[in-house]
């Protein structure tokens, strides 16, 4: 692991002065925050991350779950994915949001994970992780060899010529779906970014991964105030039953009345270069008949424009069939 | 005289590395009572002060910031209950209760938990007197090798304390995080299910 200055910043504004000393944003830069460090420990005895000083935000008071005056629900960077998916208000009005994260990694992993890391959690490209390959995400204009070589998990979804990687978070996959607002503070102020707008499609630019300028530190997440009687679901399917990454999975929040579908709100995980909101979906599933025949043009719709690599062709028809079974599941729920 | 154990020659060796290393280096780190803690590592011999309580004692160390708490644990303090498996996040050898909770210390640095509260596998239970996990462990036969079994015993108790449904499924699913590659799964669920019946 490459030598860094170990620094703990008394408040936020601390923190965000010494992070904007950095020459790039938060993934892949020389001044990184520490949350949980599951990804980042993980990736600087890689060497794929090799800051010359972390700074850990552990300490800092951004660790509290609390209810918006709207309504909805305001959740610290700091705070545990177990604290998140365990807590009562989420598992009552946003279980897709308590289903991902449980749905994601391990008990202790989960123990130690923090909101804010998670957002900024790193592909499992076996390229990107290790050094001795190209990688245009981890070494810019150095090449992919993910494209011709193994790209089986990697992306169906929003690649580029540049970058195929996968992004593998469950719980962006449930904020996507509730439509979050992710708020950051920095040198110029704070701000307030829509989900969606968040992750970076890789272009070419793939070393680039979210909007977040130097010393934007992400302060909290807020959720709008819940759907009264959406039914939600998050359905994951991979390797193995358990601790495994997606190889495809699908956040559902459904509003139904008089078996026709009001409201809906699609994201899928696992094949997606950045969490993958399908506006088509959702197009084809407002104002119809919640059957059969409605699930399944959304998931048709949902993976139109998909591009298998050379190993994942699978991918879009096991999606198809998680998204059309997470509708109906939820559906009926 | 006698020949050493392997955990007593472990121990005097790791100990005697640690005072020399302590003796050798360069402490240019700076604690202040407002919390901020700078640590200026670049010639790679600097350490910083922590204090780590670790099965109800104190350990006050110097230690470099990036000395994961696996291996502080483990060479620092030589504690050497608690195994390296992939030193990745990926086997759960390295499980500790941090504060009352299960994490995988392989992938956290010591530095970020100055004046925690630890638990490791040694401060459960002694030989004499074994924590009713050991023991359920031991009654039902729940490991081959043994590599994995402090890991699995720290996440096991600390399961006991987290919302988990009754069945072997759940269980099956909240200890996913934990390998065994002799494959003593069936045995470890039912020593786990053994334990949360009686208590």
């Amino acid at each position: 692991m490459h030598i860094f200055e170990f620094i703990r910043p008394t408040d936020p504004a601390a923190a965000i002065a010494a992070a904007a000393q950095s020459k790039t944003a938060q993934q892949g830069a020389d001044v990184r925050f520490m949350g949980g460090g599951t990804t980042l420990i993980d990736l600087m005895k890689l060497n794929v991350e090799t800051p010359d000083r972390v700074l850990d935000i552990n300490r800092l008071p951004l660790d509290k779950i609390e209810a918006t005056p709207d309504g909805g629900l305001k959740i610290g960077a700091t705070v545990r994915n177990s604290d998140l998916a365990n807590h009562a208000k989420v598992q009552k009005d946003y279980l897709v949001l308590s289903q991902a994260i449980l749905n994601g990694a391990s008990a202790q992993i989960r123990n130690m994970a923090t909101v804010g890391g998670n957002l900024l959690q790193r592909t499992r490209c076996v390229y990107f992780r290790d050094t001795a390959m190209s990688c245009n995400k981890r070494e810019p204009g150095s090449g992919c060899p993910a494209i011709t070589g193994h790209n089986r998990t990697l992306a169906i979804l929003g690649a580029s010529e540049h970058c195929v990687a996968t992004n593998p978070s469950d719980m962006c996959v449930a904020m996507a779906a509730l439509e979050a607002t992710i708020h950051v503070q920095g040198p110029k102020g704070s701000r307030a970014i829509p989900f969606g707008d968040f992750h970076l499609l890789p272009g070419d630019t793939p070393h680039r991964e979210t909007v977040l300028e130097p010393g934007d530190l992400i302060t909290h997440v807020t959720l709008p105030p819940p759907v009264v009687g959406s039914k939600q679901l998050y359905l994951k399917l991979r390797d193995r039953a358990s601790y495994e990454f997606a190889l495809v999975s699908a956040a559902v929040v459904l509003t139904i009345a008089s078996g026709n579908i009001t409201r809906a709100r699609v994201a899928l995980g696992g094949l997606g270069t950045k969490p993958w909101r399908s506006p088509d979906a959702e197009r084809a599933l407002t104002g119809k008949t919640a059957n059969e025949a409605t699930f399944r043009q959304a998931a048709e719709a949902a993976l139109r424009g998909a591009k298998p690599q050379s190993e994942n062709g699978f991918k879009i028809e096991l999606a198809k069939r998680c998204l059309a079974y997470a509708l109906r599941t939820a559906a009926a729920s | 005289m006698r020949d050493l154990t392997r955990r007593e020659f472990l121990e005097k060796s790791l100990k005697t590395g640690g005072a020399l290393g302590i003796a050798a280096s360069g402490f240019s780190g700076q604690k202040s009572e407002a919390a901020e803690t700078v640590m200026r590592a670049t010639d790679g011999a600097s350490e910083l002060a922590i204090t780590l309580r670790i099965n109800g004692k104190d350990h006050q160390l110097r230690i470099d910031p990036r000395t994961t708490l696996l291996d502080c644990i483990r060479e620092t303090v030589a504690l050497t209950g608690t195994k390296k498996g992939c030193d990745h996040g990926q086997c759960g050898a390295c499980t500790v209760h941090v504060n009352g909770r299960r994490v995988n210390s392989c992938l956290s640095l010591a530095v970020m938990h100055d004046g925690a509260e630890i638990t490791t596998i040694e401060g459960l239970g002694t030989p004499d007197r074994l924590h009713p996990m050991q023991a359920a462990f031991v009654a039902r036969d729940g490991y081959q090798c043994g590599y994995c079994t402090s890991g699995q015993i720290m996440s096991a108790v600390a399961l006991l304390k987290e919302p988990c449904g009754p069945d072997d499924t759940a269980v099956k699913e909240l200890m996913s995080g934990n390998i065994c590659r002799c494959g003593a799964y069936a045995n470890i669920v039912a020593a786990i299910q053994q334990v949360r019946k009686s208590a």
